[in-house]
Parts: structure tokens; C-alpha cells; sequence
């Protein structure tokens, strides 16, 4: 019974961040199933919807943040984050919209910080092999590990998971600039830049036809990249 | 007296446009400048600009010599490559000045969001 609420405590220190963009299909459903597994503090980023993901969210009992005009999801996780900082949040968790990630898996990426372990957990889905990934989203999301160890030396098994889990004064450290979806690159930079301490935890990312044809082509990697360079040039 | 660009030696009809076009844009950077929409810099970046147009337009014959010392066969590919340079400056100013802008877009967007949270009561 102690060890249930110390669970709970824990658990109302910590924040989940969800940036969403025309998901009012998914968006109920992935709240819900984040409160059966006892994570009450759930901040929503609506980037812009055209429809009612807003609504939903709210609906579903996140607490909802609308960016009136699309930023990209760079910029809603970052409103997020900071509203979550605000709201005394310990540790923030980032989470995907389209219900690729498992709730369930949440102490994997925040035990280690808990414990003091690491600062950072960044989730991978190439550590073992519960994620049905497709053979070309894998060449291209290994390549964006390659990139980011040349870019930034930081040695990764995955780019742009959006499954992570950060300390707040790590959270606090971290400089964003990018908007877009070069901001997952970009929080892997500053990791490195600002010597937060990480680490890479295996979890499980599920593609269903609904996330798949939401999310990103595989050939999106290459505008990321283009923006990427741009920003190291730009600098 | 003929038109066009073999006519750089007399005063031809495209001397005489390009000189009113430039006087006219030089008008428009003067007022501009006198309602505070552009800075002080920028006035003597355009007076610079177009006063080099008029320069050119009357005395067609710098482009000539100004090429023989670049090593440019004709005037005329001198005045195309110099266009060029300009035109390529203003648009990375231009690319600058848009990435700056997003910048302070979405810094407004956030902060108009993180001042306005909405959460319903669950029953």
C-alpha cells in the first residue's frame, strides 16, 4: 500500500508532453490509456489543428495548449516543456500523438532518472526487436544516427524517437532553436552540448497504418537533414 | 539615335528609362526613409545602388573600361554579372530576415499558448 502511493508521488511529479497536429482520431484513446497507467499530469500541444484535436484532448482530460498558427513539433514540444517547468514538473516525458508508444513503458525511461542514474533516457526502438520497423524507415533512421554522431558526436541506435524522458534541470539547460521535426536532432546536439548525462532505453514502437500514414515519409529525413546543415551554417 | 544596348554611346531611349527609373526609386527609398520604414544604412545602400544605375546610364563607357580591367569581354556581361551579385545579396538578406521573423512567430505563438490553458473538469 506505501509503496502504491510513493508510486503515485512519483508519478505526480512527473509530466507527459504530447505535440499533436490533426489527431483528433487517436488523441482521446492515447490520454485515456496514459491515465489507466496513473499519469494524471498530461499537457497537450495543439499545433495549429485544422480539427478537433483540441477538443478531444480536453475531452480526455489533458490539459490543452493551442498554438493559434502550425510551428512545427519542435516548437509545440518546447511550449510544452516549459508550461510542464512552470507547473513544477520533475521530469517531462515526450510522447507521440498517433499511439506508436506503450504508456506502460514510461518507468523504463524515468526509473533511471528517478534513481539518479542519468539526467536523460532517450528511447530506442533498435535495442531489441518489439518494433516492426519497415527495411527503408530503417536505413534512413540508422543513416540519421550515423549523421548525428558526425554532426554532433554522440553515438545513438536511433534518430528521431520521439519517446523521451528528461530531468527539468536538464530540460532547463537545453537551448531550442528548431521548429520543425529537425528539433529531435537538434535536443540529441544539446544533450551533448550541455553534457546531460543520457542514456538509451529500449522500447517498443508500434506502426499501424493510422501512424504510418500520419507521420513522416521516409523521405522527409532529407529535408531534416537540409535543415539540420542549414543551422550549423547559419549559426 | 537608336535603342537598345549597341546605342551605349549616344543617348539612347534605354538610357534615358533607366534613368528615370532610378531617380523614381530613389525617390521612393527618400520618402521611405522619411517615415522611418527604413534605417540610415539602408538609404545609403539604395542611393548607393541606384545612383550607380544613373552613373551608368549617362556615362555607359565605365561598364566598358570597368570590363577591359575585370578581364570581361563585353560591358554588357559586366553589368549582367554585377545585377547578379546584387540580386543574390538582397535575396540571402531577404532568406535572413524571413528566418528571424519565424523565429519571433512562433516565439509569440508559444507564449500566447502557455498563457492560455484550457482544462475541463472530469467528472
Amino acid at each position: 500500500m506505501q509503496q502504491k502511493e510513493k508510486k503515485e508521488q512519483q508519478n505526480d511529479s512527473i509530466w507527459i508532453v504530447i505535440a499533436g497536429y490533426n489527431e483528433e482520431k487517436r488523441i482521446g484513446t492515447v490520454i485515456l490509456d496514459l491515465k489507466k497507467n496513473n499519469y494524471h499530469n498530461i499537457v497537450v500541444v495543439d499545433d495549429g489543428s485544422k480539427d478537433r484535436t483540441s477538443e478531444s484532448a480536453a475531452d480526455a482530460g489533458a490539459i490543452v495548449l493551442r498554438h493559434v498558427i502550425n510551428r512545427g513539433q519542435g516548437a509545440a514540444l518546447k511550449t510544452g516543456m516549459d508550461f510542464a517547468v512552470k507547473n513544477n514538473a520533475e521530469i517531462i516525458v515526450t510522447f507521440d500523438a498517433d499511439g506508436q508508444h506503450h504508456a506502460e513503458e514510461i518507468p523504463r525511461l524515468t526509473s533511471p532518472i528517478i534513481n539518479g542514474e542519468v539526467d536523460a533516457c532517450l528511447g530506442s526502438r533498435f535495442l531489441d526487436t518489439s518494433s516492426n520497423v519497415s527495411w527503408h524507415r530503417k536505413v534512413v533512421l540508422k543513416g540519421g544516427a550515423w549523421i548525428i554522431w558526425l554532426f554532433y558526436g554522440i553515438r545513438l541506435t536511433d534518430s528521431h524517437n520521439g519517446f523521451r524522458a528528461i530531468k527539468k534541470e536538464a530540460v532547463q539547460k537545453l537551448e531550442f532553436k528548431a521548429d520543425r521535426m529537425e528539433h529531435a536532432s537538434e535536443i540529441v546536439e544539446q544533450i551533448g552540448k550541455q553534457n546531460v548525462r543520457y542514456k538509451e532505453i529500449p522500447v517498443t514502437i508500434t506502426y499501424t497504418d493510422y501512424s504510418v500514414q500520419k507521420g513522416q515519409s521516409s523521405l522527409a529525413a532529407f529535408g531534416i537533414l537540409w535543415n539540420m546543415i542549414k543551422s550549423k551554417v547559419l549559426k | 539615335m537608336s535603342i537598345g544596348i549597341e546605342a551605349l554611346g549616344e543617348f539612347g531611349m534605354l538610357q534615358i528609362i533607366g534613368i528615370l527609373f532610378a531617380v523614381f526609386a530613389l525617390s521612393r527609398a527618400v520618402l521611405r526613409y522619411k517615415d522611418h520604414s527604413i534605417k540610415t544604412n539602408e538609404l545609403v545602400f539604395w542611393t548607393v545602388i541606384w545612383g550607380g544605375v544613373i552613373c551608368v546610364a549617362i556615362f555607359p563607357s565605365i561598364f566598358v573600361t570597368l570590363s577591359k580591367f575585370l578581364g570581361i569581354g563585353r560591358g554588357v556581361d559586366t553589368l549582367i554579372y554585377t545585377g547578379m551579385i546584387i540580386l543574390f545579396y538582397l535575396l540571402f538578406r531577404m532568406y535572413v530576415k524571413v528566418e528571424a521573423q519565424q523565429r519571433e512567430m512562433t516565439k509569440l505563438v508559444r507564449e500566447i499558448a502557455i498563457q492560455n490553458p484550457v482544462q475541463k473538469k472530469q467528472k
